[in-house]
């Protein structure tokens, strides 16, 4: 239980470093945003570890979370059972910036989705246009090529992406490339 | 030879302080990087505003041979100015990471320093004469009259006081898109390398719009990324081999004879993980932060958050030393993960003879290990202990329940405080100590 705690409380001030490092002079440092995220997945990994001994026959619990402050980090986790539900590049650019964003905003959710109702804001933005929300994060310029007339816009590849936006969502979603290409 | 612990023979004191003394630092004045030339006659420091100022070894009075000459101020300016990156919208950091002296081959002194996108190479040179007795020009410069000039003379050098100019020579920019963490001079002394935090790029020094990428670890799909490069270093006698480190605490050695992409690596140095001591934090704290071959190039020395470990360069499954830096903070790596502490990158050096390290620590502390006598010392950067030629008491951090008179415990330690670079004369036992915007220079006691 206790662990449990601490897991909660280092993925809190985990999500509120990576956010913090947007706005810091230099841009984005790619190792220290890895070792953030790091150490967010071993807490995530322990969170998650500690919640399914705790209720071994419960496979996906729809009980909502108390609402407590810390309930808010809980904005991570719902975008990775989530993402069956979502494109890949979708899950990739939009959960992080929308997360760490709405991280204050949003009244708690339930911990793990089936439910559409219930589900996160960034898991429900796959039903907006694409070209507002997705291509990329807030507080970068969009910058789009002027296509030629006859010419297509098709989805750039994630590592091509300004490192700016590629370097978050890699931090914070290592495995997202493995989960959505099991789609 | 540095004798490390304060036995009856060996004993570190004070020498000289640079910087200001108010409470209040500007930020722009925290030192970043501290670097002895190869005959340690120069020591370079670089700060967070870009600058870089110079300190030269005056010669010891001939009245009191028995003194250690004084470094004085030799050369000031600025190095590197804050730019903008208008693709990106980044701003780009004046800081100084690093400088690296090239060896001395003329008159003038030569340094790479660098910020996290740009490298120059500048060339520091004195002028003590000046040119008098122009026939088309008077003293003042103003052109004299063609009718008054009856007959030609010769200039003639007369002395001048002394100036010392700075000038970049060369600019290597646009090579590096993440943040470059290293130079080294290379051992042929026309090349040298340039570390970023997925690249490794082989300049050479004579030409700026091209280098050679010798080091790519970047993935094709940058969200499965796992590590990035920390440090890079020449070896520095062999001009084919350097090593670079990583985030996962690993050391790989390359050889450019072998390919010209050196993305497999010759030798693999890594200490498997003790599983008990697995935490949060124990990918954090295995991470390196700089790596250093030994002068003699057989071994190599590397700075984890919490320790230091000298590589034998045969032996790749484990390091032959490891040293404790300030293993009293391992139960609180928590605290250190909020206030940022544990993402400082400390450094690390070694004395000229290879037989003491040096590394820094929190509150001031800096620790030396000498690896003969395995004797270890911690000694303590700051103005109350700074009279001259005053001896340094050894300091300790009291880990059990019971602290003693002198020691000072754990919580009591101020973690703003910290000593991240260090550097060792080349030759003698003089140390120069960065302290946030002090810098602090020690030398061995002359009995």
């Amino acid at each position: 239980m206790e662990v449990n705690a601490e897991a909660r409380r280092i993925l809190a001030v985990s999500i509120s470093k990576l956010y913090a490092s947007r706005t810091q002079r230099g841009g984005l440092r790619l190792h220290r945003s890895l070792l953030v995220s790091l150490v967010m997945r071993s807490a995530r990994d322990i969170y998650h570890a500690s919640r399914e001994s705790e209720a071994p026959g419960a496979p996906t619990p729809q009980e909502p979370m108390d609402s407590s402050p810390s309930s808010e980090e809980q904005k991570q986790l719902p975008p990775q059972e989530a993402e069956p539900a979502q494109t890949e590049p979708q899950c990739a650019l939009s959960p992080a910036p929308q997360t760490a964003v709405e991280a204050e905003e949003c009244a708690c959710d339930s911990e793990i989705t089936e439910d559409k109702e219930n589900m996160s804001p960034a898991a429900r933005q796959s039903r907006k246009r694409r070209s507002k929300a997705s291509a990329a994060p807030d507080f970068l310029p969009s910058k789009r090529a002027r296509l030629e007339p006859g010419e297509e816009r098709y989805a750039a590849p994630l590592g091509s992406c300004r490192v700016g936006a590629s370097c978050i969502t890699s931090c914070l979603f290592p495995h997202n490339s493995a989960c959505c290409a099991s789609l | 030879m540095a004798g490390v612990a304060g036995g009856n023979d060996f004993q570190w004191c004070f020498s000289q302080v640079k910087g200001a003394i108010d409470e209040d630092v500007a930020e722009a004045d925290i030192i970043s990087t501290v670097e002895f030339n190869y005959s340690g006659e120069l020591l370079a420091t670089g700060d967070k505003g870009g600058r870089v100022v110079i300190f030269q070894h005056e010669q010891e009075s001939k009245s009191r041979p028995h003194l250690r000459g004084e470094y004085n101020v030799y050369s000031t300016f600025q190095s590197h100015e804050p730019e903008f990156d208008y693709l990106k919208s980044l701003e780009i950091e004046e800081k100084i990471n690093k400088i690296r002296w090239l060896p001395q081959q003329n008159a003038a002194h030569f340094l790479l320093s660098t910020n996290d996108k740009t490298i120059k190479l500048w060339k520091i040179s004195e002028r003590d004469k000046r040119a008098e007795g122009y026939n088309l020009k008077d003293e003042d410069g103003r052109l004299r009259d063609p009718f008054r000039i009856t007959s030609l003379r010769v200039p003639v050098l007369m002395p001048m006081d002394l100036m010392v100019e700075a000038s970049p020579r060369r600019i290597f920019a646009n090579a590096h898109t993440y943040h470059i963490n290293s130079i080294s001079v290379n051992s042929d002394h026309e090349t040298y390398l340039s570390a970023d935090d997925l690249r490794i790029n082989l300049w050479h020094l004579e030409i700026t719009d091209r280098s050679f990428n010798i080091v790519d670890i970047k993935p094709a799909n940058m969200e499965e990324l796992t590590e990035v490069i920390t440090a890079a270093e020449c070896h520095p006698h062999q001009c084919n081999v350097f090593v670079y480190s990583s985030s996962k605490g690993t050391i790989r050695l390359c050889d450019m004879r072998a390919a010209a992409l050196c993305d497999r690596h010759s030798k693999f140095f890594e200490e498997p993980e003790d599983p008990s001591s697995r935490s949060f934090f124990s990918e954090i704290i295995s991470s390196i932060s700089d790596v250093k071959f030994s002068h003699s190039g057989r071994y190599m020395m590397t700075r984890d958050y919490l320790s230091v470990k000298v590589w034998d360069l045969n032996m790749e499954n484990r390091p032959v030393e490891t040293y404790q830096v300030h293993e009293y903070l391992r139960s609180k790596l928590c605290s250190l993960y909020e206030n940022d502490c544990i993402f400082d990158k400390f450094e690390c050096c070694w004395n000229g003879s290879d037989s003491a390290i040096m590394t820094g620590s929190y509150n001031n502390f800096f620790r030396m290990f000498d690896r003969n006598t395995r004797r270890d010392i911690t000694l303590e950067a700051s103005r109350e202990s700074s009279k001259p030629r005053a001896t340094l008491k050894p300091r300790k951090v009291s880990t059990g329940g019971k602290r003693k008179k002198d020691e000072i415990s754990v919580d009591s330690l101020d973690f703003n405080k910290k000593i991240l670079h260090t550097a060792w004369h080349p030759k003698d036992n003089v140390i120069a100590v960065a302290a946030t915007n002090n810098l602090y220079i020690f030398q061995d006691k002359i009995n």
